[in-house]
């Protein structure tokens, strides 16, 4: 099937010839399957079976029949002799099968099978391994089949590392050696080190061997993927954490009251200062950690304050499935009664103190963190203006933005991460390595691209070790003493140029580090904050705080959880099909995602995790204009066995529609939406905006017209 | 370059039963994926009206055996071949002719300790009989009859330096592998246990300079992996990392003008298997005149829809 040549039709001398081969086939095959119905196993129906298989080793159920027959066989042999030497022959039947096919699975699992029972020499399995790998270095059933005889003989990992060793310097560009060397190293140092983090020794030696096949050719694709993995075993900074969380460690909160007993917490430890945030059913407190974990709770989170009911809170894991989530969100009910107006409580949080937070890869959460933060409770304030929209929908244009300016002595946001740490950071040898590791790879890359100027692998890894020097040296806690932001950047617009095929990889690279220097301190941070004068805005005109990051051609989002205080996003007029990872941002309330290339309402799934969005703006995106979407399996549904019931997606739909009816109910059913703008998509016609209203009972304001 | 010749692919598919050549004969173990293959590509291309539906189905439940379907009459029982069966089924909508709870025990019959699952009684153990499991018990919507946790632990531990899949834990990332184990979590909501980032670069890199895509590193460009790149990266929403106009290019170059079909690359012989993955390819890259097609359920996405949010079951 791969690797012929098309006939041309007027070929009829090998017409006759093939046709001939093709009757032989299929008188064995005739007769094969005859002994196999009547389970006929004799000597004479063995070899037909044989040559059968010699000439087309993939029929399965030949090779079951050759099973079936060795069970028999079984069944009234007991002299250990004989038996090897059938199984022997069984050997040599797989071995012809292989000639003929290298990569018939069949043949391979008849193999295993067969030694499996014990008789046969393992060692005479390594010199034909040997012999398999030597015609084609890059078989995986060879090699696979190599690790399953090395399990069972027992061979040390060392052994077989150095076969290993043997197959890269016999060639630098054998994938499958070095990703079989990848195995082998991460099984010896996880049995050497209890899988914590590698020897300093044992890397440095990787580096060096990798080294030589960089040096040798420097468009290899191996050696590079292997080195990529090298740093990824050391350099992810000090292992997973606690990133942020809001409130911050060491901020205050002020809270107000309105006569309905909601709250309205100000944080003026944000650019947004002034600005209140209105929550009626509790404040909630998100951790955000570099991760996805399960298992946050009441036992492992504890959270104390004179204020706070005694009962247990809930955690939520913010995330498309079940358990995992880098976010995590509760919600703290205070009493709007029995307390002391005018006065300051704290509220204490540690996280990790007791065992049973659980890494993805099954690992505890090992990294135990302390916050704190204060709320001052204002006596009842506010009148409530019945606000969020109700005389005026919001006006989402330029028109009525104008510079914000921050207070220099607020918003220290880069103190918060500094103490958050209980046991401080990492230990100190584990950063002089990485440091020295991350300077000598820099210097490789370096001398790489002096000889091959336009090398998009050394370029590409050069970015990368920049990226990961910056992160180390400043750690997150310090983001705004990033220091090759500008070489990367220019990294990967010459990476756009020498390697136009992946231009959008190198884009959304690009707007990852864009955004980490817009959100790294508040120099950076500046220029993206406005004010509007409020129409339809909270509470009586007054102006409400944006962060508008629109036009900068953003085409992907990061840097996100440095953005947990955000209220009301602008990211209009960008490149953006996706908004993962937008879920962390707890606190939205407005969001502009106008002018973007959103293509499916599925791309709004993370939106359905934010309970606090009432303004949404989806106006002039693609919704509708693509027939492919990749979104269908990122957001709870029927399709992936998630346990939404069916009720929610099945209902009056016709067969038309129906795509669109559970795309719209996976997008925005539970949300509380107050205003929603989606002109300018082509999936906007009558059918699709009846829909959108009977899911969002709370909808008051659709493209500008009031719904009612 | 120029056009997807619909036409001929059409006649090349109605064709390919009746061929009695060498080549055709080799692959009458597995005419049930190739049955699967060639009524699926002709549905994308809208013409399954050409086939005679009641006949198909006669034929596939001639296959069926007290444990699963074999890849043709007479041969021995399958896992690989009682996914195509069931998606044939579920493709013509004719699932009610089926026990779905004798099927799914045959299924579950075959799950491992470990979570794996082996092809059949002979044990061989690969994570392609892990996607044919859950893809196919969740066709059945029966998924809840195997330990969902362990099969979807299991296929995480064959997870690799590179952010691939292997067939087996330790064995090396090949994007046929990736993507049965990618859609695998895809059909089971598992679908964090993938590094989207790392896995996508992986695959976006699979993209050579004919604009063809290759399975793993230094190996040939070649149509299948149109599919098997294409819907991985699909699932995990990061498409937009390959040039998606040369690999049109590719798969359009790779069709027989004058006979129909297409093969593995340009000016080689041409087969069912290598025209159905290409023309899903098209559908993926959104071609004209093409239906979509899931990339899990490598259906239409018409029949996918019809299983999951039609009348409720």
């Amino acid at each position: 099937m791969h690797g012929r040549p098309r006939k041309s039709s007027s070929d009829g001398g090998s017409q006759e010839k093939d046709m001939a081969k093709a009757a032989g086939l299929q008188s064995l095959q005739t007769q094969f399957f005859k002994n196999h119905h009547e389970k006929i196993y004799t000597k004479e129906a063995l070899q037909l079976n044989a040559k059968l298989l010699e000439i087309n080793p993939d029929i399965y159920t030949a090779w079951n029949y050759r099973k079936l027959a060795i069970k028999q066989l079984l069944e009234s042999e007991s002299e250990s002799a004989s038996i090897k030497q059938s199984l022997d022959e069984e050997l040599r039947v797989v071995e012809r099968a292989l000639k003929r096919n290298l990569t018939s699975y069949g043949a391979w699992h008849h193999r295993k099978w067969v030694i499996n029972m014990g008789y046969s020499s393992l060692d005479h399995e390594f010199q034909l391994l040997d012999q398999l790998l030597k015609a084609d270095s890059r078989n995986f059933n060879a090699w696979n089949y190599r690790r399953f005889v090395a399990d069972m003989k027992k061979s040390r990992d060392e052994d077989e590392l150095k076969f290993t060793t043997k197959k890269i310097n016999e060639n630098f560009s054998n994938y499958s050696a070095w990703h079989n060397r990848s195995a082998i190293l991460s099984h010896m140092l996880k049995n050497k080190y209890g899988g914590i983090s590698a020897k300093e020794q044992e890397m440095t030696e990787e580096y060096e061997l990798v080294r030589q096949a960089l040096f040798t050719d420097t468009e290899d694709q191996s050696g590079w993927f292997y080195h990529l993995w090298l740093l990824g075993q050391k350099i992810a900074p000090i292992g997973p954490k606690l990133e942020m969380s809001w409130p911050c460690n060491g901020s205050q909160l002020v809270i107000d009251f309105n006569e309905q007993s909601h709250a309205y917490v100000s944080d003026f430890d944000t650019p947004f200062g002034t600005d209140h945030c209105m929550f009626s059913e509790g404040i909630p407190l998100v951790l955000h950690f570099s991760e996805p974990v399960k298992g946050v709770n009441a036992s492992t989170v504890s959270v104390n304050s004179l204020l706070l009911q005694s009962e247990s809170l809930v955690w939520r894991p913010i995330s498309p499935h079940g358990l995992q989530a880098k976010t995590w969100v509760t919600l703290l009910k205070l009493p709007s009664t029995n307390f002391r107006a005018g006065e300051t409580y704290t509220v204490q949080i540690r996280v990790a103190d007791t065992l049973g937070i659980i890494l993805l890869n099954g690992y505890n959460f090992a990294c135990p963190t302390a916050l704190n933060f204060s709320l001052d409770i204002h006596t009842m304030t506010i009148r409530s203006t019945g606000g969020n929209f109700e005389t005026v929908p919001l006006a989402w244009e330029a028109d009525f933005f104008f510079p914000l300016a921050i207070d220099e002595n607020k918003f220290p946001i880069e103190l918060h991460l500094d103490s958050l740490s209980i046991d401080g950071s990492g230990n100190q040898e584990n950063t002089r390595w990485q440091q020295e590791t991350l300077d000598r790879e820099i210097k490789v890359c370096r001398e790489l691209l002096e000889i091959e100027m336009d090398s998009k692998w050394a370029k590409l890894t050069l970015a990368r070790l920049l990226i990961a020097q910056d992160m180390l040296s400043g750690g997150s806690i310090l983001r705004n003493k990033r220091m090759h932001t500008d070489e990367v950047l220019q990294l990967f617009n010459d990476l756009i140029e020498i390697d136009p095929s992946h231009a959008e990889y190198y884009k959304d690279q690009f707007s990852l580090i864009l955004l980490d220097k817009v959100s790294s301190g508040k120099q950076n941070l500046q220029e993206y904050l406005w004010d509007s004068k409020g129409t339809g805005s909270l509470s009586n005109g007054e102006r409400n705080k944006w962060l508008r990051l629109h036009g900068l051609s953003l085409s992907r989002l990061g840097s996100l959880e440095q953005l947990l205080w955000v209220q009301r996003l602008d990211i209009s007029h960008n490149r953006l099909q996706s908004i993962d990872g937008l879920e962390a941002l707890q606190l939205l309330g407005c969001l502009n995602l106008s002018h973007n290339l959103l293509a499916n309402f599925t791309a709004l799934g993370p939106l359905r995790q934010i309970k606090t969005l009432r303004a949404l703006n989806i106006a002039d995106n693609k919704i509708g204009a693509h027939t492919v979407n990749s979104t269908r399996f990122s957001f709870p549904s029927a399709l992936n066995n998630s346990s939404i019931s069916n009720a929610d997606t099945t209902r009056d739909a016709d067969e038309e529609n129906l795509e669109i009816s559970w795309e719209i109910t996976i997008a925005f059913k539970g949300l509380h939406l107050r205003q929603l703008d989606i002109a300018g998509n082509p999936a906007n016609d009558e059918k699709c905006r009846r829909l959108l209203m009977k899911t969002l009972p709370s909808l008051k304001w659709l493209d500008g017209t009031s719904v009612n | 370059m120029g056009e997807l010749e619909i036409e001929k692919h059409t006649q090349f598919i109605m064709s390919v039963e009746k061929k009695k050549d060498f080549d055709s004969m080799v692959m009458e173990h597995l005419r049930m994926s190739g049955a699967y293959w060639g009524l699926t590509t002709l549905d994308l291309m809208g013409k399954l009206d050409a086939v005679n539906r009641e006949e198909v189905v006669s034929w596939v439940l001639q296959c069926q055996h007290d444990c699963g379907f074999s890849g043709n009459v007479g041969h021995d029982p399958h896992i690989l071949y009682t996914l195509s069966a069931i998606q044939i089924l579920a493709l013509l909508d004719k699932l009610d002719t089926i026990d779905a709870d004798k099927i799914s025990a045959y299924i579950v019959g075959l799950q491992q300790e470990d979570g794996s699952f082996a092809g059949d009684e002979w044990g061989e153990i690969d994570t392609r009989f892990s996607y044919c499991a859950v893809c196919c018990l969740s066709i059945l919507h029966r998924l809840d009859k195997i330990d969902v946790g362990k099969a979807i632990s299991y296929v995480a531990s064959c997870k690799n330096f590179d952010g691939g899949f292997g067939c087996t834990p330790g064995g090396e990332s090949h994007a046929g592998q990736i993507f049965c184990c990618v859609s695998a979590f895809a059909i089971s909501g598992a679908l964090t246990h993938v590094d989207r980032d790392l896995l996508g670069w992986w695959l976006c890199e699979r993209q050579v300079k004919s604009g063809g895509l290759n399975g793993r590193p230094e190996k040939l460009a070649d149509v299948c992996y149109s599919w098997w790149v294409l819907s991985s990266l699909t699932i995990i929403e990061r498409v937009h990392w390959i040039d998606k106009e040369k690999l049109k290019t590719f798969i359009l170059d790779c069709q027989d003008k004058e006979h129909g079909g297409i093969s593995d690359r340009p000016d080689d012989a041409v087969d069912v298997f290598h025209t159905f993955f290409g023309i899903a390819g098209l559908s993926l890259l959104e071609y004209p005149g093409l239906k979509p097609i899931d990339p899990a359920y490598a259906l239409p996405v018409h029949v996918v829809d019809r299983l999951f949010f039609g009348q409720p079951h």
